[in-house]
C-alpha cells in the first residue's frame, strides 16, 4: 500500500497510515452479530395493578357493547319500517333500515374484533420469544429411502426388460395433446363472408328508419347539426343490427371538406357506421360545432366533416361512410353497402 | 218617394233621422280610425319587444351586433328563435362572462320577464327558429320507458345513463342535466345549444322530448337506498373511495395494530 505521488514531507506519516490500514481491514469479531432479542420494557398493565384493572374493564364494556348492538340489530330488524327514509349528516337521505341494520351489525362485529386487540395488547403476555425454524432439507435417511423405493418401483414395472411398452407409451402420450387442439376447430363456423356484408348490401333493406321507433326517415326532418341514430328496415336479429347501425348527421355542405364525402350525402346529410372500427363499440358522441364524433370506449375521434377520418385516438382506420340518397317519395335511403367490413379488424380483413 | 215624403212629418221621424246620422257618423269614425284600435290591442307586445330591444342593445348587441347579425366577437342570432334566446339567458350562460370554451351555466342575469322581452325582440329580427314551448310541451306525464330507451340511444353517450354529464374534448363537457329545468332540457333539445346535436322536431317527435324529460327528472329523483350515492357515476368514483378511503383506513389499522403497546 503506497501513495507514490504523495509530497515527500509526508513519507514519514505514510508509513503510519500503512501500518493502520492493515489494522482496518482486520475487525475485531463479528461485524454482523446477531444483536439479540430487545430488551423486554414491562407495559403499564404489567407493573400498575389498576392500569391492568382499567384495561379488563374497556375489553369487557367493548365487547358487552357488541352484545347490546347485536340486540339492536334484532329490534331494528323487527320494528323497523323498511319503507321509511331519514336523513343522515354526510350521507344525505338513506332507507333507515338499511343504515340501521348496517350500523348495529357492524358496530357489534368491530365492537368484539377491537375487544380482542386491546386485551391482546394491554392484558396479554407481551414476553418475546424465539421460535427456530427447522431445516427444509430431509434427512439422508429419509432420501435414501425414496430413492430405494423408487428404484424398486421401476423394477417391478419390467421398463428396463420390455422396451416396447416405453416406447409407445411415450408415443400415446405426445400425440394425445393434438386431440383437444384439433377441438379447437369446432368452436365455430369461420366468418366466411359474413363480416363483410351487411343489411344494407339486401336491396330490401335499404330503407334508413329510426333506431327506436322504426319511423321512415326524410331528409326535411333534419335541422342543421342534427343527429340521428338508425338502422335498415326490418331489421330481424341483433347480429344484424350490430353490423348495420348508423348515425346520420347534417352539417352545412359549405363545411364539409371533401366533394366525394358530400356526394355520398344528401344536401349535407351524411351517414357514418355507428360501430367503431377500433373495438366495435358504438358510437355516439358527437360535437356539432367541430364535426367530431368521438367513441365513449377509448375516445378515437372521427371527423365526420371529413369523410370519417381518424384525428385521434386507437382507431386504425376511418368511420366507413354509408352512400345515401333521396327516393321517390322523399325518404332517404342507402344505395348499398359500405364497400368494406364495419367495426374492428379480423384476422381475414386483409387490409392491416 | 210619395209615400216617405207624406211621412217626414211623423213625430217619430226626426228620431229616425238623428239616429240615422249618428250611425253614420259612428261608421265613418271606424272607417277612419281603424288602425288607433288594433295598435292598442298589440299594445303588451310591441311594449316587450320594445323593452326587450333595449335589453338586447345594451348587454347582447356589443357581440352579436345591433341586429342580431353577428360580429367578429359573436355569431349571428337572427333567425334562431325565441326558444335558443330562452335557453341562453334563462340559464344563465348569456351573456358571456368570459371567453372560454364553453358558457358555463350561471346565475341568471335578467328576470323572466326580461328573458322573455329579448327572446321576443330576437324573435321579431327574422322569421324562423323555435318559439318558446308550451309548459303542456315539456311535463313530465310521458312515456318512460321509451324515454329511457331514447335517452340511452341518443343522450347518453355524452351526458351519462343518468344525465349526470360528461367531458368532452378540448375542455368542452356535456351539463349534469339533474337540476335543469324541464324547459330548458326541451329547449336544448330543439335548438342544439354549442356543440350539441340539434334533435328537430323531425327527429325526436314533441312526444319523445316529453318522453325523455320524463326520464331526467324520473331518474333524477330516485332516493339512494344506500345512503352516499359517491355522485351516482358509478365504479370510478367508487374505485376512488375504496383505494383511498377504505384503504387508507384498512392501512391504519394494520399500523395500529402492529404499534408496540405500552
Amino acid at each position: 500500500m503506497s501513495y507514490g505521488n504523495d509530497g515527500g514531507h509526508h513519507a514519514g506519516s505514510n508509513g503510519e497510515d500503512d501500518a493502520h490500514g492493515s489494522e482496518l481491514a482486520h475487525v475485531q469479531g463479528n461485524p454482523f452479530a446477531d444483536p439479540g432479542l430487545p430488551h423486554h420494557e414491562p407495559r403499564r398493565t404489567d407493573i400498575d395493578a389498576r392500569a391492568a384493572n382499567r384495561a379488563e374493564r374497556q375489553v369487557a364494556a367493548l365487547f358487552t357493547l357488541s352484545s347490546l348492538l347485536t340486540i339492536a340489530f334484532i329490534v331494528c330488524f323487527v320494528s323497523i319500517d323498511k319503507e321509511k327514509d331519514m336523513y343522515v349528516l354526510g350521507l344525505g337521505t338513506v332507507n333507515s333500515l338499511n343504515f340501521a341494520l348496517g350500523v348495529t351489525l357492524g358496530g357489534s362485529l368491530l365492537c368484539i374484533g377491537f375487544g380482542a386487540i386491546h386485551w391482546a395488547r394491554k392484558l396479554m403476555s407481551s414476553e418475546e420469544v424465539v421460535d427456530y425454524r427447522h431445516p427444509m432439507k430431509s434427512s439422508p435417511e429419509d432420501t435414501a429411502a425414496v430413492v430405494e423405493m423408487f428404484q424398486q418401483g421401476v423394477a417391478d414395472s419390467a421398463i428396463p426388460r420390455r422396451k416396447m411398452i416405453w416406447t409407445s407409451l411415450l408415443g400415446a402420450m405426445a400425440l394425445f395433446p393434438i386431440a383437444p387442439v384439433f377441438a379447437l376447430r369446432d368452436l365455430g363456423p369461420l366468418p366466411h363472408k359474413k363480416l363483410r356484408r351487411t343489411l344494407w348490401d339486401d336491396p330490401s333493406h335499404r330503407q334508413i328508419v329510426q333506431a327506436n321507433d322504426e319511423r321512415r326517415i326524410k331528409a326535411s326532418d333534419f335541422a342543421l347539426g342534427s343527429l340521428v341514430s338508425a338502422k335498415p328496415n326490418d331489421l330481424e336479429t341483433q347480429e344484424d343490427l350490430a353490423k348495420a347501425a348508423i348515425i346520420l348527421v347534417k352539417i352545412n355542405p359549405k363545411e364539409i371538406r371533401r366533394q366525394e364525402v358530400a356526394d355520398r350525402g344528401v344536401r349535407g346529410i351524411l351517414a357514418f357506421s355507428k360501430i367503431c372500427p377500433h373495438a366495435g363499440c358504438p358510437l355516439g358522441l358527437y360535437e356539432k360545432t367541430t364535426h367530431h364524433m368521438l367513441c365513449p370506449c377509448h375516445q378515437s375521434t372521427f371527423d365526420l366533416a371529413d369523410g370519417g377520418k381518424v384525428v385521434f385516438g386507437p382507431a386504425a382506420r376511418n368511420l366507413p361512410q354509408l352512400a345515401i340518397e333521396i327516393d321517390n317519395e322523399g325518404y332517404l335511403v342507402a344505395k348499398g353497402g359500405f364497400g368494406q367490413p364495419v367495426g374492428p379488424s379480423f384476422w381475414e380483413r386483409g387490409d392491416g | 218617394m210619395k209615400r216617405l215624403s207624406a211621412r217626414r212629418r211623423h213625430p217619430l221621424a226626426a228620431l229616425v233621422v238623428l239616429l240615422l246620422a249618428l250611425g253614420a257618423v259612428g261608421g265613418l269614425y271606424s272607417l277612419f280610425a281603424p288602425t288607433g284600435q288594433a295598435s292598442a290591442a298589440d299594445d303588451p307586445s310591441s311594449l316587450q319587444i320594445q323593452e326587450g330591444k333595449g335589453l338586447f342593445i345594451t348587454s347582447c348587441s356589443t357581440c352579436h351586433g345591433l341586429q342580431g347579425q353577428g360580429s367578429s366577437d359573436g355569431p349571428g342570432i337572427a333567425g334562431l328563435g325565441a326558444a335558443a334566446v330562452d335557453f341562453q339567458v334563462g340559464t344563465g350562460r348569456m351573456p358571456l362572462q368570459s371567453r372560454e370554451t364553453q358558457a358555463p351555466r350561471k346565475k341568471q342575469a335578467f328576470t323572466e320577464e326580461e328573458t322573455a322581452a329579448i327572446a321576443a325582440y330576437v324573435q321579431s329580427l327574422s322569421p324562423g327558429g323555435n318559439p318558446i314551448p308550451t309548459a303542456d310541451k315539456y311535463a313530465t306525464d310521458g312515456d318512460l320507458q321509451e324515454g329511457g330507451e331514447i335517452f340511452r340511444t341518443n343522450c347518453a353517450s355524452c351526458h351519462n345513463f343518468i344525465g349526470k354529464g360528461g367531458a368532452l374534448t378540448r375542455g368542452k363537457y356535456a351539463p349534469n342535466l339533474t337540476g335543469t329545468d324541464p324547459k330548458h332540457i326541451y329547449e336544448a333539445m330543439l335548438t342544439g345549444p354549442e356543440a350539441m346535436p340539434t334533435f328537430s322536431d323531425g327527429v325526436l317527435t314533441p312526444d319523445q322530448k316529453k318522453d325523455v324529460i320524463t326520464y331526467i327528472k324520473t331518474i333524477a329523483s330516485e332516493p339512494d337506498p344506500g345512503g352516499y350515492a359517491a355522485g351516482r357515476i358509478g365504479p370510478v368514483t367508487e374505485g376512488l373511495l375504496m383505494w383511498t378511503v377504505v384503504i387508507g383506513a384498512l392501512i391504519g389499522a394494520a399500523v395500529w395494530l402492529g404499534a408496540k403497546a405500552r
